[in-house]
């Protein structure tokens, strides 16, 4: 059992209830996909899964670790082990894509090789092996502020794919690109998990995109799981459910018919 | 009559806040015996008249000169290795202050244990200490210490110096973007490396033009304490000023100005580099 949470509760600091009694059993290799609406908990879903969060109550256990019964150092080991794709992904604006792809592996390299790398890349090749599969190695030696929202995001993913963790989480990883990039981005992601055997959680508010590429779906909602159910059994009446909103009076509109054209890489 | 709807929560603690500023500063001006007219009274001013006017022309003879080259090249030897000495201790003190570097606040939304709060103390204790006493006084201590001279200069900006950067170097952190530095902690990186790679890229032009700032300050504040003896243009500027020699009293202040211009024009490149 690679993710294991039982009676999982998160309150914020500013005592909003973020994540209430939430049980989950995600096992090695599986590709998930977490859908609700906005506020649900998605993202506080993630971070507790990366142990950048602590919960409130409960038990978390990442690749069979109790994380927060762990010391501070053995801690920083297991967290190499998990990689966070962040929404926005936070990257200082003079830094170079290649330096911030790179920091993937800090985690895994010692104080000395870090700094050394920080003035000279020592991995040029990998940073550029990361960027093509998203179609961004021309952008190797830019730095972050001349990126648009959308090139940033695949920074962070390039990042992630370089890290090479075993258990990959995203935060909504292709909110900021265009349908045709973020179907590409989406099964680069999935291919990788595939291929190297990785369990990948990915919270994403485009449904189709998540009933398209993955097999197993979460619902969301005001921090507990609605439904937790295999793609092909998520019907529009769950749906409905899950984004059912008091406030908001929504006529319903057709998702236009996705026709895609997955570039090659 | 105000209305619930557009009034502005924030307007009283504002206005209460004015009110107090105000309310501080007149007891300040009160206290001070600041009293402008003093300037604009008769024989002052014909006394200021009389010294300025004996500045024309500096001092330009060849063996003034040669002395004057000598006393600058001093003074910035002074203010450069004082700063180095500074740097020493400022760098890991204000890494250790700062909560920049704490592993735990990557976890508790920016906000350090209590715990880890009360290790930084100390350190924050010894950085209000260096920085509380004046180089000049230090400068007076060392010189009974070590006798006249540059070294009494060089330790004291470096004991006074080292309290100013660690405590700005350590605001300077906490007041950039943490997110990059936290992301990298919680993917496992090591805090120095996460320090090196998601706070670094940002605070780097600010550290660097407050560092220069603070070389063109340790030039003025190693003048200074060469009234007291610790050499350097101060100490010329004395010898100059108790002979009445006013135009060497002008050329050393030229001096000064071609100095703080040449500290800011490097700053400006440094800055322009970085950017």
């Amino acid at each position: 059992m690679t993710l294991h949470l039982s009676g999982v509760s998160l309150t914020h600091s500013n005592g909003v209830h973020a994540l209430r009694g939430l049980d989950l059993h995600i096992g090695a290799n599986e590709q998930v996909a977490i859908i609700g609406p906005s506020g649900a908990g998605k993202s506080s879903l993630l971070n507790l899964l990366a142990t950048a969060l602590r919960p409130s109550s409960g038990e978390l256990q990442v690749l069979g670790e109790r994380a927060w019964q762990l010391s501070a150092r053995q801690r920083q080991r297991l967290r190499a082990r998990i990689g966070l794709v962040h929404q926005a992904p936070p990257l200082p604006p003079r830094q170079r894509v290649v330096t911030a792809v790179l920091a993937g592996k800090i985690g895994q390299w010692g104080l000395g090789k870090s700094l050394l790398n920080l003035v000279h890349p020592l991995d040029i090749p990998g940073a550029r092996a990361a960027l093509t599969r998203l179609d961004l190695s021309d952008k190797l030696f830019t730095q972050c502020q001349q990126l648009s929202g959308g090139q940033l995001q695949r920074v962070g993913i390039a990042r992630v794919l370089y890290q090479a963790p075993e258990v990959l989480l995203a935060d909504e990883p292709v909110s900021a690109m265009d349908p045709v990039l973020a179907e590409h981005t989406l099964s680069v992601l999935c291919r990788h998990a595939r291929e190297h055997n990785v369990t990948l959680v990915a919270s994403l508010h485009a449904v189709e995109l998540a009933l398209a590429h993955f097999s197993r779906i979460i619902g969301l909602r005001d921090g507990q799981i609605l439904f937790d159910l295999p793609a092909s059994q998520v019907d529009r009446d769950l749906l409905d459910k899950l984004y059912a909103n008091e406030q908001l009076q929504v006529s319903p509109v057709a998702p236009p018919p996705l026709s895609v054209q997955i570039p090659r890489c | 009559m105000l209305t619930r709807d557009n009034r502005d929560p924030a307007a009283g603690a504002r206005l209460l806040l004015s009110l107090l500023a105000i309310a501080l500063l007149w007891p300040g001006i009160h206290f001070s015996e600041l009293d402008l007219s003093v300037l604009l009274a008769g024989d002052s001013q014909s006394e200021i008249g009389r010294f300025v006017s004996a500045f024309w022309p500096p001092a330009h003879g060849e063996e003034f000169l040669e002395l004057l080259v000598q006393a600058t090249l001093q003074t910035l030897a002074i203010a450069t290795a004082g700063l180095a000495l500074a740097l020493l201790l400022a760098v890991p003190a204000s890494l250790l202050a700062s909560r920049a570097l704490s592993l735990s606040a990557a976890s508790r939304a920016g906000r350090p244990s209590p715990w880890a709060q009360l290790l930084r103390w100390p350190v924050r204790g010894l950085l209000i200490f260096l920085r509380s006493v004046p180089e000049i006084v230090w400068a007076l201590l060392f010189v009974r210490a070590v006798g006249l001279g540059p070294t009494a200069g060089v330790l004291a900006i470096a004991i006074t110096y080292s309290g100013m950067l660690g405590k700005v170097y350590a605001e300077i952190f906490e007041s950039v973007d943490q997110r990059p530095a936290h992301a990298l902690l919680q993917a496992g990186s090591g805090r120095l490396a996460a320090f090196a790679y998601g706070i670094l890229p940002n605070v780097a032009a600010e550290l660097l033009s407050y560092t220069v700032y603070r070389w063109e300050c340790a030039i003025r504040a190693s003048v200074v304490m060469g009234f007291v003896g610790a050499g350097g243009l101060g100490q010329q500027m004395d010898l100059s000023l108790r002979m009445f020699a006013s135009g060497e009293v002008a050329s050393l202040l030229l001096t000064f100005l071609v100095l703080v211009l040449l500290a800011d024009q490097l700053s400006r490149l440094l800055r322009w580099r970085l950017a």
